[in-house]
């Protein structure tokens, strides 16, 4: 973070709070981690925003099983699909679905593979393909606007997944209808799949690009639950302006022996490295990995 | 009635139609004010206005949207396949200079493949009328159905009263013992030049304008089948993926073969020009068209009339 805003923490958010929420996301991040072997899953990019997904849905959104079928929900679209593992895991905690049907990963008897699909309650659209959610969010905002509902219109994009033309297409002519129910959310984990962003595809400065487009932007720490808060609960940012934020992370956030590796993106790992990497998850201490690592999917 | 009369109209009756455009406004032009914040022009973003579009579909919306075909079905093919074809959504695509209407633009504007990238997506359906009354005819079916939808937008006055429409079924506009024409599209009216020709140089003549390619009327392409007259499909399009290819998958499905003469684009890129220019150097004027089946026929006698006299595209947008 250089020369953009730093969102500084004001703790609105009370200590019991944030601790309740650190412990939900460290159950999701072991949903993670169980999910990837017996052919695996995007670890690293799913570990990224278990704790924006866990503040979302167990403190912000208005969107529960309850009220899947409420068309005033709060919406939330995962655009970058791959990261799925995070989004069930939060969903089985939540009660969205019953964490027994995680084991049905990649099994032909259900639907739980590597992309979100609406076979899943609380997926509201499916996604796989980079820079579609963005255009289809600002279809439901559009609704939501044209029968005076009030309710948050959210998706979460990857920031390789910017590379895509048509997320800034998307946000051009959210800007031009002024569409200010929309927020673009920016899991910013500096990694395309297997390159380091800015060794690619130079995003930054990001904020300004947005901006620039015609957003209200705010950065922050998108570990922090109580900056998350502070963000979150000051949308919409602006009475005519769609809003971005750009969650600064760190890919495969929780797990130090694959944190901001490239070669980590996706994994298969062994059932003896699960176990020791669910350890890992408590202790913060790096496991010798000896399994394969895979570049490319 | 004009398209732009009868989607208003529409609009007005139902509160889920929304007219939506990539800045292509050539037949909507005086709707803006009328349906306020139901009509979204998206500027040229056709990828963007389609994953919008499903968004509002999402939320129980119809919505029409409207660019030029190429784009539509190219461009944002992805977007056509992934976020209306996997959801399955009823979103209505109207899609303007289809095959030969785009007549002078040159290859870049020219969908010729579009049928057959439309009908290869689950659920998609796909619909080409005759001309301007053809079309109106079949939109309120059209709009009223739960599919996602493929229009090819013909505005072209017709040359024919057409039948009462039915979704899924062709219109026989006659049967044949010699030769049977199939066909869909803006060629209609040269293919009925062709038959009219054809029938007075003393052959029997079938013509069968098949309105929709995807649902396709079989029970009434497999009666010109049985009935073994030679059959030939008119089409400005690729001849891969097409009629032609349409007719193939459904003789082979059937177990049965047919003498059939393809008059399609071969692997390349029509000559651009006025229509008229186009129709007559691609050999798809009625005169052409009379010609190559006669030549099929092994007619050496008949010269089919004079030129054809086409009428022009009124150039929208």
């Amino acid at each position: 973070m250089t020369d953009v805003e730093v969102a500084i923490s004001k703790v609105l958010m009370t200590s019991e709070k944030q601790e309740e929420l650190k412990a939900l996301a460290l159950r999701v991040r072991e949903h993670i981690v169980r999910l990837s072997t017996d052919g695996g899953c995007f670890t690293g990019a799913s570990l990224s925003c278990a704790d924006l997904l866990v503040y979302l849905y167990a403190d912000f959104l208005n969107v529960h099983p309850g009220n899947l079928q409420d068309p005033e929900r709060d919406y939330l679209f995962l655009s970058k699909g791959h990261d799925v593992p995070a989004l069930y895991g939060t969903f089985a905690e939540l009660g969205f679905m019953p964490k027994e049907r995680l084991a049905n990963h990649l099994k032909s008897n259900d639907s739980i593979y590597w992309h979100p699909n609406r076979s899943v309650p609380g997926v509201e659209f499916h996604s796989g393909s980079l820079g579609h959610l963005p255009s289809v969010a600002l279809g439901v905002a559009l609704d939501a606007r044209m029968r005076g509902q009030n309710q948050k219109v959210i998706v979460i994009t990857g920031d390789g997944e910017l590379n895509e033309g048509t997320c800034w297409e998307a946000l051009l002519v959210a800007s031009a209808h002024k569409v200010n129910n929309l927020t673009i959310v920016v899991d910013r984990n500096h990694f395309q799949a297997n390159i380091a962003t800015e060794d690619l595809i130079p995003l930054e400065p990001l904020a300004p690009k947005f901006e620039a487009f015609g957003a209200v932007v705010k950065r922050i720490d998108g570990h922090d639950f109580a900056a998350l808060e502070e963000a979150f609960t000051a949308l919409p940012f602006s009475e005519d302006k769609p809003s971005v934020i750009i969650c600064d992370t760190v890919r495969g956030r929780g797990l130090p022996s694959i944190e901001r590796r490239a070669d980590r993106w996706f994994c298969n790992f062994s059932s003896d490295e699960v176990v020791e990497l669910l350890k890992e998850l408590h202790s913060q201490e790096a496991t010798t990995l000896t399994s394969e690592t895979l570049t490319v999917r | 009635m004009n398209y732009e009369q009868l989607i208003h109209e529409t609009a007005l009756a139902d509160e889920r139609l929304l007219v939506m455009t990539a800045e292509n406004r050539a037949l909507i032009r005086n709707l803006p004010g009328p349906l306020g914040a139901r009509f979204i022009d998206t500027g040229i973003t056709e990828q963007t206005m389609i994953g919008a579009a499903a968004g509002l579909a999402l939320r129980g919306r119809v919505p029409v949207v409207h660019a030029l075909a190429t784009f539509l079905t190219l461009r944002a093919f992805e977007f056509i396949r992934t976020d209306v074809g996997i959801a399955n959504l009823p979103v209505k695509i109207s899609a303007f200079v289809p095959g030969f209407l785009s007549d002078g633009n040159g290859p870049t504007h020219q969908a010729i493949e579009d049928v057959s990238l439309m009908r290869g997506i689950p659920g998609m359906t796909v619909f080409a009328p005759a001309d301007e009354q053809d079309m109106l005819a079949m939109l309120p079916a059209i709009w009223a159905s739960p599919d996602p939808a493929y229009l090819r937008v013909n505005t072209r006055p017709a040359t024919y009263q057409h039948a009462p429409y039915e979704m899924g079924k062709a219109e026989i506009v006659a049967e044949g013992k010699d030769v049977t024409i199939l066909t869909y599209g803006m060629l209609f009216e040269q293919a009925l030049i062709a038959k009219d020709l054809l029938t007075e140089a003393g052959y029997s003549v079938g013509l069968v304008n098949l309105r929709s390619l995807k649902p396709l009327d079989e029970a009434a392409v497999l009666t010109v089948v049985k009935g073994g007259s030679l059959i030939v499909t008119v089409e400005d399009h690729f001849q891969t993926g097409g009629l032609y290819s349409i007719l193939a998958e459904l003789l082979l499905a059937n177990e049965l073969t047919a003498k059939v003469l393809p008059l399609a684009l071969k692997e390349r890129w029509y000559k651009p020009g006025l229509l008229s220019e186009v129709l007559e150097y691609e050999g798809f004027t009625g005169q052409h068209i009379a010609r190559r089946i006669g030549e099929r026929l092994g007619d050496g006698e008949h010269t089919f009339g004079a030129k054809t006299k086409v009428v022009e595209n009124v150039f929208a947008e």
